[in-house]
């Protein structure tokens, strides 16, 4: 059992896993962080962002220029953002018979993969991923396509002169092989391969394992999978969450007696508890905007923004914000806010009896339905008509390279009345800023990360007590910038396993059983021995049949009629092995000292007992025999007289059982 | 119609009407008498006359009641009647004596003897019988009564109940433990005790697996022992163990056995027997038990473990603290001493806190207790700090750091062994014996530290200190008892240098979205402390160079919580902001950090909260802001209509808001207002005073009510009260009086304000009719000089002021006063029996529920019932 890691990022996974005759692959995350490292497109021509300077080496050299400028002592490229695939080389990827995915948020390389490397197999995701991954995807591909850039930089990754770039242009990893965004068209085939699960759905691959999804608790239709021969199991938990946000409760119990826990996908904040995040944000929200202010919060357009939209709903009217407006612009949007409401069976309990009142499960309904909180596709057409400040605007893309977010940075980057809350985890905020410094608006960071935290962990990991854990080797030590926190890491027995971009692990199991049927005729006929109390044996004579790695044990042919036919019988020989007649099997020890009694009262005398290390030798010297009794065989040596052998077998075989 | 006919005629009309017709209310029973003089309706008052408990009617009950209890067919339905039985029974035998009381009452003898036929007894009557028994037998001539029949023994005796199934039962032996408590009060007793074997059938309920059975029995033999040796120390000078009592040696002996033992629940038992012995008794013999006893007391520091750690530290704190031991030597400091470097550092810090409160204890050894409350502070700073840099908290305390450093890295025992000993230290910080030198720059270093390691800002060097921040991250009991600790430590002298840092944690942790809520408020209450004790600039009124740093960076915080989706955040903040305004409001420098925040404006915006304690705090602070002039953006000078609109604006909290608190927070602030003489409020007293009257009457608080009274007697007190002269003391006829000018008795006497005192009177609510009725009383007893002056008159007034009377006292309230004249109102307050309605109201509403024959008819009644009830099942 093997375990190929194909992407470095500890919450964007992408893992195969070589299990029986079958290749799963784990998720299929996409790390965009590398998009940090290129200029924002503005969706509105920008000069400050056209007028930045060229990037020029120490020695003057200026042919990196037009790719690369320069920005409050940062450099970036000006081209359209790539991203960082997962590994491709380390395993052939159109072996791999089926991808699982986990959430929605893990299955943005999914084009990538099913698109460009020859995957013939199906992937498997619950609706509600399904659904919201395609916003997501959709969303990507209209940023990025909706502001077309005639330039596309690639000397700067030439090897020789990446070297000579200033960091972290200098450290980034693989870029040759940083890719564009994907078309509509690769998102629509992709998804196409996908097959609907449900949780707690057994999906048979092959006849050699069964996957199951399980509720993961982190995001609508979010799950965990157990990957499950007859004698192994292997757990994969990806993002996972135990607290009560929106989606269902996080199923822990099937989790339990894993051999192996493949843990991926913790928080990424784990210092950061979600509960103050939000009152962090609240509060600041309500500061910024009694001051007059604007408070943009750049978001993904699915996820933490329902529990966001949740809150302020609570909490707008308390702190006298009922006037101000909530603008939610995204290609998706609509849809976003539309689906959330459509998925009853997916979420956690309160929202689902809701539904049956009849309710809208989350309050954003309301919001929408009191003009509170309006939503938009995208700044142009009737947001401008509809806009007023002070407001708060909810949009994409996080990253900040990207999206009408770059707008609103540009217009009210100058005013320190304004504010931008960064409330998603997965990019620095700080190097998110950086093309729009310098930069008057007020920052606040509250991560909200809903994730699993060490201490949950440690508690799930008790809980559930796998056999051997894998996870990231992020998660076995410290985070480098509290290295001191020894309380923020992985603590199990034995210690986990951990793993890095394109290593591969053999898992540290053995498969040691294998599940064989029985026909029921076959069946009928066997006859059990009880040898001890409580253990019966039968022996078994039969013809063993794999098909679809199911294997079968039916009865032997009869024996070949010496009546038949010439022909029949040849061909029933061509079918099976020759059956031959059995000897009956043996059970049972010799007890040493009632042998040498017994051999004794059967006239053999000058008996000499040697004891070995595995049993006892019978030396009759007289007769210059040997007997070698051990745990599992009895030997009788003695030279050519064999009329005494089969009288000292018999004498042997008194002691034994025969079945 | 002259006057007093229609005074005569009101009498009448009131009595008529009294009690009111709603009187389903129980809490309208003291009400329900006549409250005017002359008309006292006459009631049984037996808990008047403690001299004749017993009286005719229940001596009447008694045989029936006994009759109940002895027939098993006649369940009793609960144990509280028993309680109470019982306890009459001890009230009746403390005035009179038991002898007489069986003698008029065999019934009660009849009913011991009966429960002696076991079968026919439920176990709680049994028990209530032993107790009954034994309460009886506590006067000797009783006792010797009760003996001549051998009831005794039949019920306390190896024969008795021990032999019985219903032994098994716990209140059965409890009762019997409890009756022989009472029993033994005297010689006769004693001798009984030895001779029918009791004492040793206590030795074994002292492991009883009933809790109270087992603390019991503790407790019997602690009061034997000391029955025995009563007496002795005053023949003999203290005398040896040999000498004593035979009872006390037996006693003595089983504890010296069980302190041998090697089972740890028998060595607890010994100790929890001397430990009370030692805190009850201080006759001198107790010097010669413990000498006998401690060495074997100091043995058990040589096992290990040591046995019941905790029961030790309770025994030698119990004899540490007996006067009896305050001079003498005896050994017990070795003892104490060694018992501290032999416990655990858990075990040995209650210990060590007890050793350093007690006042004569040597300094050697208060060194060495102070030492290990320190010691795991030391062990944090040791664990944190590169180079330690504090001699006074780690000198000579680690000792025994190797077993705190191990307590320190288990998460459970870490956070527990730190909490327990901030607790301590903060318990020791005010005491006037604390140790001294107190060392408060190491504790203020070791609770900021800890405070750090708590939120995760701390940077320990090493692996030791790493693990600690692993292991009190987040810890959120850590948390609260450091900030604990911290506000306490505000109270003393602290060095210059480490004050920055104070405020700099204290900021971390007010800043910090990690913070819950409970947190959160201890720190507020440590900043609060440290800023108020913070020393101020010598000969400037403002503060030293740390403060308006310090406030620089609170307003924003400040505001920050106000804006909290949390409503116990915007509660603490707001309940901060009020505290440090009414402490600072006239310093410049908070002043002016306050003007350039916008907490008053937030403050305002909160009066609307969704939550009503968060409506009411926020009334409190705003009321703090206006009377010292605070309330800047709307109340400056050029916004004098502000100020109105805040009085608008409480006056509608009060007649609007549907929670009490926001509406008790505005009386109140009105209350005090009218007190300050708030500028608001001085523009024209009568009118507020008469507006807010007229709101609160018709409040469903009672406590708004309540308030509103106290509202009025500021008010009458204003213009009646003389300065410096309390309103509730009664002018001495002899002091010259003021001439009461006409225009304030007719304010006095405006119907507005005895309206709202009359209804007040007639509240269903106890303490509101308390209030009004003290408030009538004093406005009665300031005018009653000018009354009678002048004729009331044949005056229309007193027509309609019955009829309002009547109907408010019949429970209508719509009809109102109308606008009698003064003098109509003064008679009526005249012919009122303030006097007597004040006892009355002072009495419980269930004073005539309690009488002794209620309690005997009602357990007789339901066993009426729960007969009638068998018969309808059947």
């Amino acid at each position: 059992m093997k375990l190929y890691c194909l992407s470095g990022h500890p919450t964007l996974p992408c893992n195969v896993l070589k299990f029986k005759s079958t290749t799963i692959m784990l998720d299929c995350g996409l790390d965009m962080t590398s998009t940090l490292n290129f200029l924002p497109l503005p969706l509105v021509q920008s000069p400050r962002l056209s007028n930045l300077p060229g990037w020029s080496l120490k020695d003057g050299n200026a042919f990196l220029d037009k790719e690369l400028k320069e920005c409050s002592g940062h450099v970036f490229v000006d081209s359209v953002p790539e991203f960082c695939l997962p590994e491709t080389e380390l395993i052939d990827l159109s072996t791999v018979d089926v991808i699982l995915i986990s959430n929605y948020h893990c299955m943005m390389a999914l084009p990538y993969i099913t698109e460009h490397t020859g995957f013939t197999g199906t992937v498997y995701a619950t609706e509600p991923t399904v659904q919201i991954g395609r916003l997501l995807m959709e969303e990507l591909v209209n940023f990025i396509e909706r502001v077309p850039k005639a330039q596309s930089a690639s000397l700067w990754k030439n090897k020789d002169i990446q070297r000579l770039l200033p960091s972290p242009l200098k450290d980034a990893v693989e870029v040759s092989t940083w890719r564009r965004c994907y078309t509509m068209q690769e998102v629509n085939s992709a998804l196409s391969k996908i097959q609907l699960v449900g949780y707690s759905q057994k999906i048979e691959l092959f006849g050699a394992v069964q996957v199951t999804p399980l509720s993961s608790g982190y995001a609508l239709g979010s799950s965990n999978w157990i990957i499950q021969s007859h004698y192994e199991k292997v757990s994969y938990v990806s993002g996972s969450s135990l607290l009560t946000t929106h989606p269902q409760p996080m199923d822990q119990a099937s989790l339990k007696n894993s051999d192996v826990l493949v843990l991926t996908g913790l928080t990424q904040i784990p210092t950061a508890n979600p509960d103050g995040m939000v009152g962090e944000f609240c509060s600041n929200l309500a500061l910024t905007v009694r001051n007059g202010g604007n408070v943009l919060v750049p978001c993904y357009p699915s996820g933490v923004i329902y529990d966001l939209l949740e809150c302020l709903y609570q909490y707008i009217d308390s702190a006298g914000l009922s006037n101000i407006p909530f603008y939610f612009i995204s290609p998706v949007a609509n849809s976003s806010l539309e689906f959330s409401q459509i998925f009853a069976e997916w979420l956690c309990h309160n929202k689902q009896s809701k539904v049956y009142l009849p309710e809208p499960p989350f309050p954003h309904a309301e919001l929408i339905q009191t003009n509170k909180l309006k939503h938009y596709p995208s700044i142009h057409g009737d947001f401008s008509n509809d806009f007023r400040q002070p407001c708060v605007v909810f949009t994409g893309h996080p990253s900040l390279r990207f999206g009408d977010v770059v707008h609103f940075m540009e217009l009210w980057g100058k005013s320190s009345l304004n504010t931008v809350i960064f409330t998603e985890p997965d990019f620095s905020y700080l190097e998110a800023l950086a093309p729009y410094q310098p930069l008057a608006m007020k920052c606040i960071y509250c991560p909200i990360d809903t994730r699993l935290n060490f201490i949950q962990v440690s508690k799930l990991l008790k809980e559930v007590q796998p056999l051997h854990v894998v996870c990231p080797e992020q998660y076995t030590q410290p985070p480098p910038a509290q290295s001191h926190r020894m309380d923020l890491m992985i603590d199990c027995q034995p210690p986990a396993m951990s793993y890095r971009r394109a290593d591969v692990l053999a898992l540290p199991f053995k498969r040691r059983y294998e599940k064989i049927e029985i026909m029921p005729e076959l069946a009928d006929s066997l006859v059990p021995m009880e040898i001890k109390p409580g253990i019966s044996l039968a022996t078994v004579s039969a013809v063993l049949h794999t098909k679809d790695n199911k294997h079968v044990l039916q009865p032997p042919p009869r024996p070949a009629q010496p009546t038949s036919g010439k022909k029949r019988k040849q061909r029933v020989s061509e079918d099976v092995p020759d059956c031959q007649v059995l000897k009956p099997l043996l059970s049972g020890s010799i007890p040493v000292e009632q042998f040498v009694q017994t051999l004794e009262k059967h006239g053999f005398s000058d008996i000499k007992v040697e004891d070995t290390a595995k049993g006892h030798i019978v030396l009759l010297q007289e007769a210059e025999t040997l007997i070698q009794i051990e745990e599992d065989s009895t030997h009788i040596i003695c030279d050519n007289d064999e009329m005494l052998r089969v009288r000292l077998r018999d004498l042997v075989l008194k002691f034994l059982q025969k079945f | 119609m002259d006057g007093q006919t229609r005074l005569g005629m009101l009498h009448r009309l009131l009595v008529l009407f009294w009690p009111p017709p709603q009187t389903e209310s129980v809490i309208l029973s003291p009400l329900s008498f006549s409250i005017y003089r002359g008309h006292k309706i006459q009631h049984s008052d037996w808990h008047k006359e403690p001299l004749r408990i017993m009286d005719p009617e229940c001596s009447r009950l008694l045989p029936a009641l006994c009759a109940v209890l002895a027939d098993p067919r006649q369940p009793v339905a609960d144990d509280t009647c028993l309680e109470k039985l019982l306890d009459w029974f001890k009230k009746v035998t403390e005035a009179e004596s038991s002898l007489l009381l069986l003698q008029e009452n065999p019934c009660l003898v009849e009913l011991l003897s009966h429960v002696l036929r076991p079968q026919d007894v439920s176990p709680r009557v049994l028990s209530f019988s032993l107790r009954l028994a034994g309460t009886f037998a506590a006067q000797e001539d009783c006792f010797q009564y009760l003996q001549q029949g051998d009831l005794l023994l039949g019920l306390f005796g190896e024969a008795g109940t021990l032999g019985w199934a219903a032994w098994n039962v716990p209140t059965v032996r409890s009762g019997w433990i409890q009756g022989l408590s009472s029993l033994a009060q005297h010689p006769s007793a004693l001798h009984f005790l030895a001779d029918s074997g009791a004492v040793d059938t206590v030795f074994s309920l002292q492991g009883d697996p009933s809790l109270f059975v087992a603390s019991a029995a503790s407790q019997l033999l602690v009061h034997i022992l000391a029955l025995s040796m009563h007496g002795e120390a005053v023949e003999h000078h203290s005398p040896q163990g040999s000498a004593w009592p035979t009872c006390a040696q037996k006693i003595v002996g089983h504890v010296e056995e069980s302190l041998r033992s090697t089972a740890a629940p028998q060595v607890t038992q010994a100790l929890n027997v001397l430990t009370t012995t030692f805190g009850r008794c201080h006759s001198p013999w107790t010097e010669v038990l413990w000498e006998q006893l401690s060495p074997l007391v100091a043995c058990l520091l040589e096992r290990d473990p040591i046995p019941a750690g905790h029961s030790l530290v309770d025994l030698l704190l119990s004899v540490a603290r007996s006067p009896v031991f305050s001079s003498a030597d005896c050994g017990l400091w070795e003892t104490v001493a060694q018992t501290l470097s032999r416990l655990s550092p858990t075990q040995a810090g209650p210990l060590a806190l007890g050793t350093l409160k007690l006042q004569h204890c040597p300094q050697a050894l208060r060194t060495q207790a102070f030492g290990i409350l320190l010691q795991p502070l030391a062990c944090v700073l040791k664990a944190t700090t590169q180079a330690p840099t504090s001699p006074g908290l780690l000198d000579g305390t680690l000792g025994g750091s190797m077993t705190v450093d191990a307590l320190l890295s288990s998460k459970s025992a870490c956070a527990g062994l730190l909490c327990q000993t901030l607790a301590q230290l903060e318990e020791l910080h005010p005491l006037p014996h604390r140790p001294s030198p107190w060392p408060q720059a190491s504790l203020l270093e070791a609770v900021v530290t800890i405070l750090q390691l708590c939120d995760g800002s701390a940077a320990p060097g090493s692996s030791v200190g790493g693990r600690l921040c692993g292991t009190l991250a987040g810890c959120v009991r850590v948390q609260r008892a450091a900030l604990d600790f911290l506000g306490t430590l505000s109270q003393g002298t602290s060095p210059q240098e480490l004050v920055p840092q104070v405020f700099a944690v204290l900021l971390e942790y007010l800043e910090s979205p990690d913070s819950s809520p409970t947190v959160l408020k201890k720190a507020f209450q440590a900043t609060l402390g440290w800023l108020l004790s913070s020393p101020k600039t010598p000969g400037c009124s403002d503060f030293g160079p740390h403060i308006p740093l310090f406030l620089g960076e609170l307003f924003p915080v400040l505001q920050k919580r106000l804006c909290s989706p949390c409503w116990e955040v915007r509660d603490s903040a707001l309940e901060f902001f009020t505290n440090l305004s009414r402490h600072w409001g006239g310093q410049a420098d908070f002043r002016q950090a306050l003007f350039s925040s916008e907490a008053p404006t937030l403050t305002q915006q909160l009066l609307r909260d969704p939550e009503s304690y968060v409506r009411a705090s926020a009334v409190t602070a705003m009321a703090q802001l206006s009377s010292q002039g605070l309330h800047a953006t709307l109340a400056s000078p050029e916004h004098p209509e502000a100020e109105q609109g805040l009085l608008r604006e409480f006056l509608n909290i009060l007649s609007a808001d549907s929670e009490g608190f926001p509406r008790r927070a505005v009386v109140q602030v009105f209350t005090q207002w009218l007190r300050d003489g708030h500028a608001e409020v001085a523009r024209d007293t009568e009118q507020f005073v008469a507006t807010v009257l007229q709101v609160v009457s018709q409040d469903l608080d009672w406590e708004v009510r309540v308030q509103g009274l106290e509202l009025a007697q500021v008010f009458l007190t204003q213009k009646l009260g003389q300065p410096g002269h309390c309103p509730y003391t009664v002018a001495l006829p002899e002091a010259p009086l003021p001439r009461l000018r006409p225009e304030v008795l007719r304010t006095l006497c405006q119907p507005w304000l005895l309206e709202f005192a009359f209804r007040a009177l007639f509240d269903c609510d106890r303490p509101v009719a308390q209030k009004a009725c003290n408030l009538l009383l004093f406005l009665r007893d300031k005018t009653a000089p000018y009354a009678g002056t002048q004729e009331t008159g044949d005056s229309p007034h007193l027509d309609s002021m019955e009829a309002a009377l009547q109907r408010w006292q019949a429970g209508e309230q719509g009809q109102p006063l109308g606008d009698p004249e003064p003098e109509a109102m003064l008679a009526v307050l005249r012919s009122l029996d303030l006097e007597g309605l004040q006892g009355r109201l002072a009495e419980s509403s269930d004073h005539v529920e309690k009488s002794p024959q209620s309690l005997l008819q009602d357990m007789l009644a339901t066993v009426d019932i729960l007969e009638e009830n068998e018969a309808d099942c059947y």
